[in-house]
């Protein structure tokens, strides 16, 4: 017999098998449950993240280093065509794509309103956006074209304007000259995102150029990766082709959507305060078990003391009844957990109405759980640690048991 | 070492506003290797002095020493490990640990003893066999008779070879057989490894197998023979 006491509590939890079954089904339901909603929770940031990132910001820009706090005309980096050429060359991605930011006031026949108007690649913005790809009535901008626009829907609905339609526009110029240009509406793009719908409009980059005086500057480089956990190995590369400067600075998208990582968190930290509540009625249920049992042994333990057993040792062995009942449940909830959410990410699920919001805001239509080893192990490990503790005490109770009165109790 | 000298106990339980005697300055020495035996009626104090001698349960005043330690005033610790590795108990209600066979209950307090696993299987077996128990190494209490049971405790006392075994009452759930067995084997283990024996009992067939008698009444000691 290699470990009496590994016999021993194992043996015991067994002594009252029902009770101990139902503490290891309360840890297998909540390991379960954990393993999958955590993942399930993995899988919607990724998605979120992808969602929005691919919509707009991209995951990396090149940017005037003061353009982010200050975006003005002025801050813009130089030929920013042929920096952006050289970029998708030297990197072997396509997905690289220069743009230049302006504010106008377009007018309608009937209405004027003020706008965010792009200039943009047309070959490669649809590599790094989704909203070329969002137009809904009419179509993209032709890259050859010039005197084009596509506008967001809220801002054709204001405008009362749409495909065919021609739209003026005012703004001043990057060495502050007056800009004024006359387009057609050639599509309307409807992202889901309110204050792309409302306010923006797209041009060829070339012709925003002309028209706002850039002499060849635009103020970013949008560069999007083939996977979200390339970005740092991504931006790492680009420092070392285009070193950030007080001219140049290199942007991750953290910082390009400071609100997106916030967003996250406030979704974990609720997310975090249910799972407690969960956890710690399985620490209850783990305390409740371990303390009758104690109760119920008073005279075994007590014969134990008077043979020369320390309270100390008693208390391990509580502990390790303990550790091998949460083992159990930690073994199958995670692999029934594993299970369920690896099948889930294969197959993806839906909850009603969720195809509905996917149509209307280009959202996946099914979900995916995305498994990692995080995700696997960080619900059933808190539940295994708040076991634990749950059980000190009730192992804490031996340190106050005196050997003869303890043998006398039934 | 186990020479044990015990200098005016004095023991009072209080069972309600009844104050109960259960030591009444009691003297006793018993040197090493000696095989007595307390006899007296029931409530006359047995239990209450071996507890005090293992350290089970502290007297009001005394003093107890074995060799050169006070008992009496050892601290939890010390004295749950005096206990470990110097004294065997054996307990009228032989207590054994219902979910281990009777092989593993003797091994767990070697276990806990710090002996290896090796020598811990091979002790175990060799004792169980010695009490006569070849065979059902692998029976839980449940599955032996009250004599097995009680010969189960008995090789759990005295596996490690103690210094001092204390015996409370040990054939009060055994038949005469039985009975009859369990003191040969005292006897030889006393004989063999010069183990002190210290028995409580009222039964008239153990005290035969003593060669000293000490009679107890109402907490005292009235007489203190050898036979
Ligand atoms: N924990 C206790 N509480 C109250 N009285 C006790 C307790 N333990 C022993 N006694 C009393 O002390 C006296 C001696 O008891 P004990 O040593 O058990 O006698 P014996 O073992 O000779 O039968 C008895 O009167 C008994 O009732
Ligand atoms: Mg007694």
């Amino acid at each position: 017999m290699a470990d009496v006491s590994l016999v021993l509590a194992w043996r015991n939890l067994w002594r009252h098998g029902r009770r101990t079954w139902l503490t290891i089904g309360a840890m297998i339901f909540s390991n379960t449950l954990l393993v999958f909603s955590i993942s399930l929770q993995f899988g919607s940031y990724d998605m979120m993240i992808d969602n929005t990132l691919q919509a707009y910001s991209g995951h990396i820009q090149l940017q005037h280093a003061r353009y982010l706090d200050e975006p003005k005309m002025r801050y813009a980096l130089p030929d920013i065509d042929a920096s952006a050429q050289t970029l998708r060359k030297e990197l072997g991605l396509s997905s690289i794509s220069a743009r230049a930011v302006g504010f106008a006031l377009a007018s309608s026949h009937e209405r004027s309103y003020g706008l965010q108007i792009l200039g943009v690649d047309a070959e490669h913005e649809p590599l790094v956006s989704t909203l070329p790809g969002l137009v809904k009535q009419g179509r993209y901008l032709d890259p050859a074209a010039v005197e084009e626009i596509v506008i967001g829907s809220v801002l054709a609905r204001n405008l009362k304007v749409g495909p065919g339609d021609e739209l003026t526009f005012l703004g001043s110029g990057f060495d502050d000259s007056f800009a004024a240009g006359v387009v057609t509406v050639v599509g309307v793009f409807e992202s889901g995102v309110a204050d792309l719908d409302r306010s923006m409009a797209q041009v060829n980059l070339g012709y925003f150029q002309e028209i706002f005086a850039m002499q060849g500057h635009g103020h970013s480089i949008v560069i999007r990766a083939a996977h979200i956990d390339d970005v740092d190995q991504l931006m790492a590369d680009i420092s070392t082709l285009k070193p950030a400067s007080d001219k140049l600075a290199i942007r991750h998208w953290d910082e390009l959507q400071p609100g997106l990582r916030q967003a996250i968190q406030a979704d974990m930290t609720s997310a975090w305060f249910m799972y407690l509540v969960l956890i710690v009625l399985v620490a209850f249920s783990v305390l409740n078990t371990q303390l009758m049992s104690v109760l119920e042994r008073t005279r075994e333990f007590g014969t134990m003391m008077a043979l020369g057993l320390q309270p100390s040792r008693l208390a391990r062995l509580v502990m390790l009844e303990t550790a091998l009942m949460t083992s159990v449940g930690l073994a199958l909830g995670i692999t029934l957990g594993c299970l369920i959410t690896w099948y889930l990410s294969h197959v993806g699920f839906s909850y009603p109405g969720m195809e509905e919001m996917a149509v209307k805001f280009n959202l996946p239509d099914r979900m995916y759980p995305a498994i990692s080893p995080v995700s696997l192990t960080l619900g059933p490990g808190i539940v295994a640690i708040g076991s634990l503790l749950a059980s000190i005490y009730p192992a804490t109770r031996l340190y106050l048991l005196l050997p003869i009165e303890a043998m006398r109790a039934a | 070492m186990s020479a044990i000298h015990c200098h005016q106990l004095c023991k009072t339980f209080r069972q309600g506003d009844e104050i109960i005697t259960g030591l009444d300055h009691v003297d006793i020495s018993i040197e090493e290797g000696e095989f007595v035996c307390l006899s007296g009626p029931s409530g006359s104090g047995k239990t209450t002095l071996l507890n005090a001698i293992g350290g089970l349960d502290t007297p009001d005043s005394g003093e107890i020493r074995m060799g050169d330690i006070r008992i009496d005033q050892l601290e939890r610790g010390p004295l749950a490990d005096m206990r470990l590795h110097h004294i065997g108990f054996v307990f009228q209600a032989y207590n054994l640990i219902p979910v281990l066979t009777a092989q593993e209950n003797v091994e767990f307090v070697m276990q806990v003893q710090g002996i290896p696993a090796a020598e811990r299987s091979r002790k175990a077996r060799d004792i169980l066999r010695e009490v006569g128990l070849e065979g059902m190494e692998d029976r839980r209490p449940a599955q032996l008779s009250g004599g097995q049971q009680q010969r189960v405790a008995v090789a759990r006392a005295i596996v490690s070879h103690p210094d001092l075994v204390l015996a409370d009452e040990p054939t009060a759930n055994l038949d005469s057989v039985a009975s009859t067995h369990l003191m040969g084997l005292f006897s030889e283990l006393n004989e063999n490894h010069k183990i002190t024996f210290v028995i409580a009992t009222h039964d008239k067939r153990v005290m035969s197998y003593a060669r000293r008698l000490i009679k107890m009444q109402d907490g005292k000691i009235i007489s203190d023979e050898a036979q």
